[in-house]
């Protein structure tokens, strides 16, 4: 299986996004999805760094995709689509379906991303006819979906794109038009200062007894722990995912990507690191421990 | 502009009809649509009847069918597309790509509206849509401002219809797992958000009430205080040492200010939410919007909204607490 770098979703400061990206050109990583996919209004850094970084990553043999917001809502966010389709020889990792469309329009090669929701064959098929690629699956997809998925595609003589989980990190839950940051800190979206700079890990929230629940990442909710599917390898390559998702987290994301490679080279499968979930890939609800 | 409104049952469809609705919509007793709890939903005879009743009075019927079938129940939900079609429905509301393949192409004059749960938020979103399927109207997420909205209206290749009433989901629609976390059961896979077999209310001595989501304490009310809707979105939590609706209050869109700039932008409908909710709601809430929107056709200059139309609704939100939610920039 090969391991991709999803895309950033914490805004952090310049600086450490590019430390990020030149220590990651070590790590053993096949793909990397670059470009802000949570909140337009992140600009520490502009198109022209995203391009800079995507050539270091080219040039280190990676397959480069540029991930496109999960909701696109005005036309500027178009426009700066628009403008990454038009560059030419470019992956775009579709997160809304406006992407899938600028892509169809400029003929641009896609990724389904996460937050398009495909959950039958009709649905994977006509996106394939518009130019998809790779599907990541949504992060409801557990074993079950996948092996009807395959059922569905066999029965209908047909190929399925490349299939890439989720495998490390937290789990994109939910997007709002709302900043949850911003409500937070008690300030308004339109002069929310991008204090979200302040919590490149996300800001916790925890119910009222004190169990860490979710975490606010912006107009994103993700889970509160890791999702880690290293145990699952085996499990994983049986049911043909192809590509294995590595989210950059603020701490422990090299030692994953590690982790995960040492399985790929045929050490033996490590237990879940501690306090992480296994996401929704046997079938029970996303934060819910493994049994 | 149509009054869309909604219809859990018969009653609530002749409550919605008598009062003024222009099309009811309303789904199938299964996970076909995006309001499967028990006891809701239209079995065959009702639905014949209710279709006979709205259209012998010159009302639409529309199907919600906006639910997102996997790789096996694709089958189930293709039926139900087929059953809309059957029993002479107006409409089918869908967001499932795969789904409006199937029905354009099987039913090709069975209108499409794509589903807010297709959370088509751009001119561009709307176009694949419409060129893949024809769709004939697309209901807008409740994520958009005012302007955003009056800006889509111009560059949408399809009629749009939006928000006027009802519950919130302060999420995109279609693209919340909150649920889905806590449960495992989805608004896209299984029609429900927070479903009730999971949700556990308990009284407590000091006559305070406490609710959980399969074991997550969402909140925690004082003896008499008013409670939300049971959804992780409206619960209180607590992030940086400050408890709070951090997420959303509980609270109901209300619209019925900006009523003539909608009508100006060129919104072709507008649709109550609530089909969970008694015919009595349903029938307050579309006797205010029907007058509303007659007297602003009668004479637009004039036009005020009035204080016994914002009483009615308000009686009948959520924590009988309103907002312009979206539509009102500083809400975001």
């Amino acid at each position: 299986m090969r391991l991709t770098l999803g895309p950033l979703q914490y805004f952090w400061p310049r600086r450490q996004v590019l430390d990020f990206y030149a220590e990651s050109l070590d790590w053993p990583l096949d793909v990397v999805y670059l470009g802000e996919t949570v909140c337009s209004k992140r600009r520490e850094l502009n198109l022209r760094d995203w391009v800079g970084l995507a050539e270091q990553q080219t040039k280190a043999g990676r397959e480069v995709v540029l991930s496109s917001l999960a909701l696109i809502e005005a036309e500027s966010e178009l426009g700066a689509l628009r403008r990454l389709a038009g560059l030419g020889n470019v992956r775009i990792e579709a997160n809304d379906i406006s992407a899938v469309q600028v892509c169809r329009r400029h003929g641009v090669p896609f990724v389904g991303g996460p937050s398009l929701n495909v959950y039958n064959l009709e649905t994977l098929r006509l996106l394939q006819d518009d130019g998809l690629y790779r599907l990541v699956l949504n992060v409801e997809m557990g074993c079950e979906l996948v092996a009807e998925l395959r059922q569905a595609a066999a029965a209908a003589g047909c190929d399925l794109p490349e299939l890439e989980l989720i495998a490390w990190g937290r789990l994109p839950l939910s997007y709002s038009a709302r900043c949850f940051t911003a409500r937070a800190l008690d300030l308004a979206k339109d002069q929310c200062g991008f204090r979200c700079i302040e919590y490149p890990d996300g800001l916790p929230l925890s119910t009222r007894e004190g169990r860490h629940f979710l975490t606010i990442n912006g107009v994103q909710m993700q889970g509160a722990e890791n999702c880690d599917l290293l145990p699952e390898w085996t499990e994983l390559a049986a049911a043909g995912i192809g590509l294995l998702r590595l989210y950059p987290q603020q701490h422990g994301t090299a030692q994953a990507v590690r982790r995960f490679d040492a399985v790929r080279g045929g050490a033996a499968v490590p237990p879940r690191e501690p306090g992480c979930t296994a996401g929704y890939w046997s079938g029970l609800p996303g934060m819910q421990p493994p049994p | 502009m149509l009054l869309v409104c909604p219809a859990g049952n018969l009653p609530g469809l002749i409550a919605a009809v008598d009062a003024g609705a222009d099309a009811v919509y309303l789904g199938f007793r299964d996970q076909t649509n995006a309001r499967a709890f028990a006891g809701l939903n239209f079995g065959d005879a009702d639905l014949r009847a209710g279709v006979a009743y709205a259209q012998a009075r010159g009302r639409k019927v529309y199907v919600a069918l906006n639910t997102y079938p996997g790789p096996s129940r694709i089958a189930q939900w293709q039926g139900a597309v087929d059953r809309a079609a059957e029993f002479g429905a107006d409409a089918i509301i869908a967001a499932d790509a795969g789904l409006l393949a199937y029905a354009a192409r099987t039913h090709p004059r069975l209108d499409r509206h794509l589903s807010v749960q297709g959370s088509a938020t751009t001119q561009a979103a709307l176009s694949w849509y419409h060129e893949h399927f024809g769709i004939s109207r697309a209901v807008l997420p409740r994520v958009l401002s005012v302007q955003q909205v009056e800006r889509i209206c111009e560059q949408s290749p399809v009629p749009l219809e939006v928000f006027a009433f009802g519950s919130l989901c302060i999420m995109v629609e279609g693209r919340c797992q909150l649920s889905s976390y806590v449960t495992g059961q989805s608004p896209n896979r299984h029609g429900v958000c927070s479903p009730a077999s999971f949700v556990r209310w308990e009284d407590h001595a000091d006559g305070s009430r406490t609710v959980r989501l399969n074991s997550v304490l969402l909140d925690v009310y004082a003896s008499g205080e008013a409670a939300g809707y049971p959804t992780v979105c409206k619960g209180r939590f607590v992030v940086g040492g400050e408890t709070f609706h951090a997420l959303e209050e509980p609270t109901s869109l209300n619209t019925l200010s900006l009523l003539p700039r909608l009508r100006s932008a060129g919104v072709a409908a507008l649709k109550i939410e609530g089909r969970q909710r008694s015919s009595a709601y349903i029938r307050t809430v579309t006797r205010v919007w029907r007058e509303a929107i007659d007297r602003l056709r009668q004479d637009a200059d004039r036009w005020r909204e009035l204080p016994e139309w914002n009483a009615a609704l308000s009686a009948h939100a959520e924590g009988h607490q309103t907002t312009l939610g979206p539509y009102h920039r500083s809400w975001h």
